[in-house]
């Protein structure tokens, strides 16, 4: 009887050191949830949630001070991938952070440019190079398309336009959308 | 060797419809006024222009250059002058323009001298797949891949078999048929310079039995080189046997691992036309600048193969086969099955082009209504990929793209051998090639958002650094201006030391 219970015991010592041992040792520092929030947000780091940037919309999420519907650049594709992370409902976008756009590129008009890096200063992902009092330009492929650039512009020479569609990029239609202008015309 | 043939699954009996374009001979069709050459006819990177507007070109010369490891040359296809590089329509399904060089023909067809490879057996591999990577070969059974990489074996694995594939599986196509009928002597010496390329021991030559001129013609071609590493084999004729995976199947009874490659297994596969053209640029010096191409259909006149330049628009490869005949309902690039429909015949014939195919609206009935998916199960037992296309669709209507992948979508090869045996008449297919650009579209935007995210962080903590710096400098600033004003302090109190000391003195005299 005594020998079951000091076996326990000393069982039971040695487990909880163990255990004790592994919590401070390996103890992970970062919040998984907020990474992995982070790995679904689209990256524009264009701050239409009303936070400055991805990932402390994500930490926002993840303190729960956020909702998940607040990032228009994800769409409703991103927002269904939250709920499902989060194990929550979608919803629909929320209308006063924006809605939902097709891929853009912030294009500058380089005869207009004064050279003033205002631009600069406020690309989130140093896509726009140049000096002062020397024309700017956009690195096309580093572009998120947040638009942050345009508003600061003085002379207005920064437009957005739409991702041009090449033979590299040209996705198949799904189908039905495919046949329908035929349908269309067969009725028509 | 393959003494027993193997079956591979699935796959489908359909008509040949190839007699049309059999009948006569392959036809030269002449330099036309006008070559488009698109910069990207092949898979990898387009090719990068050598040449600028205005400048002479000749035939056979270099006009732009392969660019990074997956991509091919181009040749001008005849001589002329290099009127633009600009935008033109492509045969692509998209039906966009894309860059291309456009060369005005001076009607002389002068061509570059040729430099052959002629002692080539006593050449070093390398220089035998240097010569093919600068003569702008690639696969002309359709796919379009670089060869000169298919011909560089497997550094681990010895390579055991060579395949050529002259299977030409899919209806109407007949371009390799005619091809070995006429060519076989350049298809086997072909054989034989890959096989030195590849270190290979042997070669299969498949062609299937519903051919049989052109095993003729083989047997022939064979019997003279007397090469005893290279053996015909007749396959039966059965939807998709061209395919590289099920013709690997049925010659050895071996499968392809689904994530892997034929040279995994010791094996490479090339199509008849590519060794023939690997001919061409080693024994005769000659680049790659003309194919055979399928003209057919019932809106062709004059159905035949036409060796046509590379680069001659679809319009003109009609005419020259006698015009349209008839109300053409469709113009195909390809064959029926796996083909796609071109936007107009201004694209011209790329590398890729083994059959033009013109339809009128009874070849081509309109697509009856979709109706909803049964699970009968009978495009799982067509598909010769051994997938389960009803999931697959399944998972792309629901636009679940990761389901997709789990069921192996990246292992269809579009043979459309579902599409024909649904009940439903569900375009399967279309839907498949759907979820594939989307995914790969999926995957790109990934990877920029990690691009973006990482370029961000990078501002971040260049931003908090210069704000830490800029912090220390005043820091420091104030520090010098704090030690100066206790400078001043001390002198002065030598000041009034000194003051006092005369004074003092003044007090005492």
């Amino acid at each position: 009887m005594l020998t079951a219970i000091l076996a326990m015991t000393l069982l039971a010592l040695v487990f909880g050191a163990l255990l004790g041992y592994a919590a401070t040792k390996f103890r992970v520092e970062d919040d998984p949830v907020v990474e992995r929030i982070v790995a679904i947000l689209p990256q524009t780091q264009c701050a239409q949630c009303g936070y400055p940037g991805c990932r402390p919309y994500a930490e926002a999420i993840a303190k729960g001070e956020a909702d998940i519907n607040q990032c228009p650049p994800g769409g409703e594709a991103g927002i269904r991938a939250l709920a499902e992370l989060l194990d929550r409902e979608p919803k629909p976008l929320s209308a006063e952070h924006g809605v939902e756009k097709p891929k853009l590129l912030a294009v500058i008009d380089e005869q207009t440019c004064i050279g003033c890096t205002l631009c600069i200063q406020a690309c989130p992902v140093d896509a726009i190079v140049g000096a002062a009092k020397q024309m700017h330009t956009v690195i096309e492929a580093e572009c998120t398309g947040c638009e942050l650039c345009v508003a600061p512009c003085p002379v207005n020479c920064i437009d957005m336009v739409e991702v041009p569609v090449t033979v590299r990029n040209w996705k198949w239609p799904e189908p039905e959308k495919w046949l329908s202008p035929m349908k269309d015309a067969a009725n028509g | 060797m393959a003494e027993r043939l193997h079956r591979f699954r699935g796959g489908l009996e359909l008509p040949g419809m190839k007699e049309a374009a059999t009948a006569s001979p392959i036809r030269v069709m002449p330099p036309p006024k006008r070559i488009v050459l698109p910069l990207s006819q092949h898979i990898g990177e387009p090719a990068k222009p050598r040449v600028a507007p205005g400048e002479r070109v000749l035939r056979g010369q270099m006009v732009a250059a392969a660019e990074g490891v997956i991509s091919a040359a181009i040749h001008a296809s005849t001589s002329g002058t290099v009127v633009a590089i600009e935008d033109h329509l492509v045969p692509h399904p998209s039906g966009l323009a894309a860059p291309c060089i456009i060369i005005d023909a001076d009607g002389r067809d002068e061509a570059i001298e040729p430099v052959p490879l002629s002692d080539w057996e006593n050449r070093d591999a390398g220089e035998i797949r240097e010569r093919v990577r600068d003569a702008g070969i690639v696969g002309l059974g359709g796919a379009a891949f670089p060869s000169w990489i298919k011909l560089s074996g497997n550094r681990d694995q010895p390579l055991d078999t060579l395949i050529l594939n002259g299977a030409e599986c899919e209806p109407c196509i007949s371009c390799d048929d005619m091809l070995m009928r006429e060519r076989a002597d350049e298809v086997i010496s072909g054989a034989r310079i890959m096989l030195r390329a590849l270190h290979a021991r042997h070669c299969l030559v498949a062609v299937e039995d519903n051919k049989p001129e052109a095993a003729e013609a083989l047997q022939a071609a064979l019997a003279k080189f007397a090469d005893p590493r290279i053996e015909l084999v007749i396959v039966p004729s059965r939807y998709p046997q061209g395919g590289e995976r099920q013709l690997i199947e049925t010659l050895t009874g071996r499968e392809v691992p689904h994530d892997g490659l034929p040279l995994d297994i010791g094996i490479v596969c090339h199509n008849v036309a590519t060794a023939a053209a690997v001919h061409r640029a080693v024994v005769h010096g000659e680049p790659l600048t003309s194919r055979i191409v399928t003209v057919t259909g019932g809106g062709v006149a004059e159905p035949c193969n036409v060796e046509a330049r590379i680069g001659t628009r679809m319009s003109e490869l009609i005419a020259f086969c006698g015009g349209y005949r008839g109300d053409v309902a469709r113009l195909i690039m390809g064959g029926p099955m796996m083909g796609f429909t071109l936007r107009s015949d201004d694209a011209p014939v790329i590398k890729a082009s083994n059959c033009l195919l013109a339809g009128t609206a009874e070849e081509f009935a309109p697509r009856r209504e979709t109706l909803p998916c049964i699970r009968c199960g009978a495009c799982a037992d067509a598909c010769p990929a051994s997938l389960l296309p009803q999931m697959l669709y399944w998972h792309t209507r629901a636009r679940d793209f990761e389901r997709v992948q789990e069921y192996d979508l990246f292992d269809c090869i579009e043979c459309g051998s579902c599409d024909l045996v649904c009940p439903s008449q569900i375009p399967l297919v279309s839907h498949f090639r759907y979820a594939k650009t989307e995914i790969w579209g999926k995957n790109e935007e990934r990877a920029k958002a990690d691009n973006a995210r990482r370029r961000h962080e990078a501002r971040q903590a260049r931003l908090e650094r210069e704000a830490r710096e800029q912090e220390e400098k005043r820091r420091r600033k104030l520090e010098a201006l704090e030690k100066m004003k206790s400078g001043d302090a001390k002198k002065a109190e030598i000041a009034a030391a000194l003051e006092r000391a005369q004074k003092r003195k003044e007090e005492r005299s």
